[in-house]
């Protein structure tokens, strides 16, 4: 909260609903890293934080057109930039 | 799976990401019934088909849905194993039209292994409904490759794609291009055809990656000459330097290409990926630059072909899944959407059920009549051997089946089962399990060995044997009959259907179903905790669009294909069983009929878990098929003694109490039909999805402890309580 530039990235996990980012990187492993480059997840894609599910997981979000749903556990391995701070 | 292309006539191969309508096309053209669903994920294993066009004999090969083909899992490892070494004459990349830049990626991946390409936009007419405007031709000369529109469900665009594809394959090519061109002054935006790939611009659009990796594949190729010579050696070198293990396990096997034998290319490789590392290219670095040159140059593309006259195209979707799936209301919906289907089976199986067993009985008296010249014997071995159990099964069996699987395969169709499996997912990661299970789960509802089959769309090996081990925990299409016959008879307020009696039935059911599922969770639970350990894996899924059901063709399809092949096997396997009892009953040996024999030695344990000899019989006998298990009984009960009218539920329920049925006897026969061992056909299916007996085994015990333990605990507290 003290560091507005540390404030800007966040966890994807982090993305309220209707709130929009930028990927910056993704700390994910192996196949699901994988998995989710070819579902079009990869630096610069905007994101779009669409709900969250029963019980608060897993999170729908919309990539490039789809809606993919993420859990928390994954989406907090991907680094966002904030919308809306991106021209601060 | 073996799809070979060696064979005479030229392959087309059928590629694209799941749910964008291939196996709709599929079916098109091969006048095959490939089941067709709403969800990613759906053709596990390929098809395989033929279809003449053009004086000839064409075989069309239905590849499972990816969303690459770097092989990350069993369906993409076999799509891209084809496309690499099983030489199509031509593929149909088949694109969601309403979500084209994911859908790029793949036919770019593609382009980059075979020339031979034909790109289907597929679900036109979805996307005119989202008011989403695509350019065809702009789409066709960026890419270099012929594009067809098309609605496939509507059947628009197939003959076109079939034109494109045979004039890739060169057989008739003149004739093709030629009514293609016409097709596309028509209507550029509509279903028609754009060939504007003019030579020049196949080589302008490929793939192109950062310096350091392009001066690596450059250095690389010279080593490529003569290997492999079907594969773009351009594709091979990045392949390998890309050092993807299952491909190069893939590439020794198919094409004979063993890297390991090889020193002089493997040291030029490892020099090069030292180079690369040395530039900030390591091993995870390059692949992430590979997989994004992709979703990049998609990018571009897109945004030059893809317009979107409303801001937000999805806005009903979105609408829909905030009820659906949303915090709050997303279970109460679901759980109230599965109330209802039960509700119009029940109420709707109702009436044909009476109208079909009061038809069958007026049949019985003249059947009788016609077999009166023959031996009394050989009368009573078909009429109530045979004739009474298929009867039973057809008019108790026939109409809830009947209502049931279109109502579900409508849900289906709609694009509700992924919702489920969203909603699902959190209890089944709390249980260490995938939230797939949630659809394979729902596919159980239908056929448990569908269930099972299906269960290959979860990746992680462990999560799936948990999927397949607890599938037959909740009730296929073949018990559901029985389940509602018992609570009809016995745990209705009134025994007509009112208004009352048919929601008392509905919410009974209903409980019991969510029985079947809460145990499914905690088996789950129990395995991830004992036999699988291990944390869930990563979990991605996609929730499709919704689309508009297409009412006739469910109800005609789940009607013909899935229903009257469930009521056939049980027909099959009904008739034999029937036989058996017959002689069983008749049979004489030490004052006792051989029948009596076994049932007396089964009920002592029947009686121990509520039931009695011959109930446990028929679940034995009914191993074939669940759905013969009610009928056994009657006939069991009524072998020897005469009995007038078994096929309506009054008689029957006379019948069943007057061999000492009471509510904890139905009780417990419910539980056991809910949980035992899965039938034969699921039973031989785990067995192969596992390859293991052990697997396969445990899966026949698992349920059936379930079911034991259940039974012991209602009937020793009954004998508590009574």
């Amino acid at each position: 909260m003290d560091n507005h530039k540390e404030n800007q990235i966040t966890q994807l996990s982090r993305l309220l609903p209707g709130c929009r980012g930028l990927v910056r990187s993704s700390a994910l492993q192996g196949s699901m890293r994988r998995r989710l480059q070819d579902l079009g997840l990869v630096e610069g894609t905007l994101v779009r934080c669409l709900h969250q599910g029963p019980g608060g997981n897993p999170m729908a979000y919309d990539i490039r057109g789809a809606v993919i749903a993420l859990r928390k556990e994954d989406a907090q391995h991907i680094l966002i930039e904030r919308e809306g701070r991106l021209w601060q | 799976m073996a799809i070979d292309a060696a064979v005479s006539a030229p392959v087309i191969a059928l590629a694209g990401n799941p749910n964008v309508g291939k196996s709709t096309i599929f079916n098109c053209l091969t006048g095959m019934h490939q089941h067709t669903g709403n969800w990613p994920g759906k053709t596990v294993a390929g098809a395989e088909g033929r279809h003449y066009f053009g004086g000839r004999e064409w075989r069309i090969v239905d590849l499972p849905g990816t969303y690459s083909i770097s092989a990350h899992s069993a369906e993409e490892k076999i799509a891209r194993d084809y496309l690499c070494f099983a030489k199509p004459s031509a593929v149909i990349v088949v694109c969601d039209a309403t979500c084209l830049e994911r859908n790029l990626n793949l036919v770019l991946q593609i382009r980059e292994i075979t020339p031979n390409i034909v790109v289907c936009v597929n679900l036109l007419d979805e996307a005119a409904k989202k008011q989403i405007i695509l350019d065809l031709p702009e789409l066709s000369r960026l890419l270099g490759l012929p594009v067809v529109g098309a609605s496939a469900r509507a059947g628009r665009g197939v003959k076109e794609l079939m034109e494109q594809a045979s004039a890739l394959s060169g057989a008739d090519a003149g004739t093709a291009v030629g009514t293609a061109a016409e097709t596309a002054a028509a209507g550029a935006f509509a279903a028609g055809v754009t060939t504007d790939a003019s030579a020049p611009a196949r080589h302008c659009c490929r793939l192109t990656y950062p310096r350091p990796i392009e001066e690596a594949i450059n250095s690389l190729l010279p080593f490529l000459e003569g290997l492999a010579p079907a594969l773009p050696r351009r594709w091979l070198a990045l392949q390998l330097l890309d050092k993807d293990g299952s491909f190069l396990e893939s590439l020794a096997r198919s094409a004979a290409l063993d890297i390991g034998t090889m020193p002089e290319l493997a040291r030029q490789l490892d020099q090069l990926h030292n180079q690369l590392a040395q530039a900030g290219y390591h091993c995870c670095r390059l692949r992430d630059e590979i997989t994004a040159a992709g979703v990049r140059q998609a990018e571009i593309i897109a945004a030059k072909v893809v317009r979107h006259i409303r801001e937000d195209s999805h806005r009903r979707d979105r609408l829909i899944d905030n009820w659906l799936t949303g915090r709050f209301t997303g279970m109460p919906l679901m759980l109230a959407l599965l109330a209802l289907v039960f509700w119009i089976t029940i109420v709707g199986a109702n009436y044909p059920s009476a109208a079909l067993s009061n038809l069958f009985f007026a049949l019985e008296s003249s059947l009788a009549r016609l077999l009166s010249a023959a031996p009394p014997w050989l009368s009573s071995l078909l009429i109530e051997g045979v004739y009474r159990t298929l009867t039973w099964v057809v008019s108790v069996m026939l109409p809830p089946m009947a209502i049931f699987f279109p109502l579900f395969t409508l849900l289906e169709d709609a694009g509700y089962l992924p919702r489920v499996a969203f909603n699902l997912d959190h209890y089944f990661q709390k249980c260490g399990a995938c939230g797939k299970q949630a659809l394979t789960m729902c596919m159980g509802f239908g056929c448990n060995a569908a269930g099972v089959t299906g269960c290959r769309i979860i990746d992680s090996p462990r999560e799936r044997l948990i999927a397949i081990l607890t599938n037959s925990l909740v009730p296929c299409n073949g018990r559901f009959p029985t389940l509602i016959a018992i609570i009809t008879m016995f745990f209705t307020v009134q025994f007509s259907m009112s208004a009352g009696g048919s929601l008392s039935l509905t919410l009974l059911l209903t409980a019991f179903i969510l029985l079947g599922i809460l145990m499914t969770f905690l088996s789950s639970a129990f395995l991830s905790n004992t036999l699988l350990k291990g944390i869930p894996s990563s979990f991605a899924l996609e929730l499709p669009p919704y689309r508009r059901p297409q009412f006739r063709q469910v109800v005609v399809r789940s009607v013909f294909d899935r229903t009257l092949f469930v009521l056939g096997r049980a027909i099959l396997a009904a008739a034999p069983a029937g036989f058996i009892i017959w002689f069983l009953a008749n049979i004489n040996t030490g004052g006792q009929t051989l029948l009596a024999h076994f049932t007396g030695f089964l009920d002592p344990a029947g009686r121990l878990l509520g039931l009695d000899g011959v109930i446990l019989m028929a679940f034995i006998l009914g191993f074939p098929a669940n759905e013969i298990v009610v009928p056994l009984i009657i006939m069991m009960y009524g072998a020897g003694a005469s009995l007038a009218e078994a096929d309506s539920l009054l008689t029957l329920k006379t019948l069943l109490l007057d061999n000492g049925w009471t509510w904890v006897t139905a009780l417990c026969t419910m539980v056991f039909c809910l949980f035992h061992f899965p039938c034969a056909t699921t039973f031989l299916t785990i067995k192969k999805e596992t390859q293991s007996w052990r697997w396969a085994l445990l899966a026949f015990f698992l349920p059936t402890a379930i079911g034991i333990g259940f039974c012991l605990l209602i009937n020793g507290f009954a004998h508590l309580i009574l």
